[in-house]
């Protein structure tokens, strides 16, 4: 038994030589697969992965940019957003949009000086820079418990009703993907980018 | 030498099976038919198998989970939308998985690995989706560093705060992934994209835009936490992690990145994670978290004896490495230098200690934090002023602790 294993092992070997020695005949050929070598360099590319096609990255490329950039077709008005709202956004954050108890989501712009303790009242009205980001947002994660539900034309309308409600939008008017990225945000002029930088200075 | 684990367990069986008809024994193991009558050995936990004195029982064979001591209860304290790291509970640095913090927008999605996509595409030369077999096969990485919410500071006037209350949102693991610029190359991302959007898969479809850089320099995709798959909590089955940087542009269940030459200023970047500054304006992308610590021990609800006490805490900076960590026990008006624990590494939590003998009477003992940029941890009042008088996100206060005469630790506001 032992000696068969022992026999077995030398041809196992002989054979395993005369592997190498084909490939490296190959080699020196210049057949070379580099593909199959052992490296520490990268290739310019592992081919992981598959394209994404462009139905893909339409079904969940949702974001609006500030220029109105994805947008979707379509209009809201502040009426419909109204009863819209009532339904499905009022038990979160209030009848007005000032009562809570998530949110707050309307204010007149000018209280954005105005604290509530030693936090600011944050809202649409005195708080948020971009008016797409509204529609944006809504349309993401809106209402809390059926996110994403809502149609564009909802969306729009409870758009529309907000911008509205925070002194920003005309009633009569219809909001689309035009006029909507036009608003001007109050605070938009008081954002700054960050300015800390290392070291010592505290900021 | 041909022993089969099988053999072994049915060696263990019958063991059990002696005991248990002698009644000798408080089960350790017990028998369970199954339905082909076969039998087979359940084990107890250590809480069932709980006796006076553990050499006189057997124990608890070998599991197929670790468990925590039945002794050792510490828990997270959770609200509507976090929940905290027990901080005062904890030893060393790493934060035990089930621990870390939680903060999330939408709740902890369930997302099966098997179907799980990731989509990158904008300004890049091929854009393309990989499943999550797809990201374990490129080179992998593995990073101790800190993550910490950016609204990471409570205060409270009557002192009954513990470390977990008041900056519970820092936790520290081994993230293990695929760098994102090995991702960025193998996609062709483009010259002029300066910014990317990380977009999340729960419920709330999280996102938020992070400068291209970031991501070249060294934000990985992680799907591992302390040496297994991320937590749900934390991003199953991948996430983004940006060392350094506030933890809500971390952004978990990663799920498209979308490659543009600006920020896409989504509802986070925008009204929630920035601060009101001096001069009444508003500082947004603040993604660096500036240097902090806190003493951990003591701390409340710790009560403590005059004598020898080992001061000790954790301290990490968004910066770089933590260069030194002053401890005073005298109310901030003599400072000096802990014993930092090795291994110091960059934008990690580090443990540090002092040596102090308490001799009894009323004091405050305090900690700040200086990282090899020489950035000094503030008191609240030199952030107040630097503020305009605003709190808000970014908030890195000393933490002080009151040692009252019998011994009870108290959180002091600096």
């Amino acid at each position: 038994m032992r000696e068969n294993t022992i026999r077995y092992s030398i041809w196992s070997v002989l054979a395993m030589l005369l592997l190498v020695a084909a490939v490296k005949r190959e080699n020196h050929f210049g057949r070379t697969n580099k593909t199959l070598g052992d490296t520490l360099d990268w290739p310019k590319s592992f081919g992981f992965g598959k394209k994404a096609s462009a139905k893909q990255i339409a079904a969940w490329d949702i974001d609006i940019s500030p220029d109105g950039k994805g947008l979707p077709a379509g209009e809201g008005n502040v009426s419909r957003g109204r009863e819209i709202y009532a339904l499905k956004c009022a038990a979160c954050h209030g009848a007005t949009g000032t009562e809570g108890p998530n949110d707050r989501l309307v204010a007149a712009p000018d209280s954005a000086g105005k604290s509530s303790g030693a936090r600011r009242i944050k809202s649409i009205g005195n708080y948020w820079p971009y008016a797409t980001t509204v529609f944006d947002y809504i349309r993401r994660a809106m209402p809390f418990n059926q996110p994403g539900s809502l149609t564009d034309q909802e969306v729009y309308s409870i758009t529309a009703f907000l911008l509205n409600a925070n002194g920003l939008w005309d009633d009569k008017n219809t909001l689309n993907a035009k006029n909507l990225p036009k608003v001007k945000m109050p605070a938009q002029d008081k954002f700054v980018p960050d300015d800390r930088i290392d070291g010592p200075e505290i900021k | 030498m041909n022993t089969t684990n099988d053999k072994n367990d049915s060696a263990g069986i019958r063991i059990s099976r002696r005991n248990l008809l002698a009644g000798a024994a408080a089960a350790t193991v017990v028998l369970v038919q199954t339905a082909q009558g076969k039998a087979f050995q359940a084990a107890l936990t250590q809480a069932e198998n709980m006796s006076d004195d553990p050499t006189k029982v057997p124990g608890v064979p070998p599991g197929t989970l670790g468990t925590r001591s039945a002794f050792e209860k510490p828990v997270k304290a959770p609200s509507d939308t976090s929940s905290r790291t027990p901080l005062q509970d904890l030893y060393g640095t790493i934060t035990p998985s089930d621990l870390h913090y939680e903060r999330h927008h939408g709740g902890v999605p369930a997302i099966d690995p098997a179907k799980y996509e990731l989509v990158i595409h904008g300004m890049v030369d091929k854009p393309m989706v990989f499943t999550l077999a797809d990201l374990k096969r490129f080179p992998s990485v593995s990073r101790t560093a800190f993550l910490e919410c950016s609204g990471n500071y409570r205060g409270s006037n009557d002192g009954k705060l513990r470390p977990q209350e008041i900056c519970g949102l820092v936790s520290q693991s081994e993230w293990t992934g695929v760098k994102l610029s090995t991702i960025f190359r193998e996609v062709g991302v483009s010259p002029k994209a300066s910014w990317f959007l990380a977009e999340g898969g729960d419920a709330a479809v999280m996102t938020r835009s992070v400068p291209v850089k970031k991501g070249f320099d060294d934000a990985i995709i992680a799907y591992a936490q302390n040496g297994e798959a991320v937590r749900p909590e934390q991003g199953y089955p991948a996430r983004l992690f940006l060392p350094g940087w506030e933890g809500n542009a971390s952004v978990k269940w990663l799920r498209r990145i979308e490659l543009s030459d600006a920020p896409f200023m989504t509802r986070e970047e925008t009204s929630k994670y920035t601060e009101t500054v001096a001069g009444g304006k508003i500082r947004q992308f603040s993604f660096t978290m500036d240097a902090r610590s806190v003493i951990t021990y003591p701390s409340y609800p710790a009560k403590v004896e005059a004598g020898w006490i080992e001061i000790r805490g954790i301290a990490w900076s968004g910066r770089g490495k933590i260069a030194r960590v002053e401890v005073s026990t005298d109310a901030g008006k003599s400072w000096k230098t802990a014993a930092l624990q090795e291994p110091i590494l960059d934008k990690a939590i580090t443990a540090f200690r002092h040596l102090w003998q308490w001799d009894g009477n009323p004091t405050e003992i305090m900690s700040r934090a200086v990282d090899e940029t020489g950035y000094v941890q503030p008191f609240l009042k030199q952030l107040l002023a630097a503020r305009g008088g605003n709190m808000g996100y970014h908030f890195n206060p000393i933490t002080a602790w009151y040692v009252q005469k019998d011994g009870q630790v108290l959180f002091k506001a600096t």
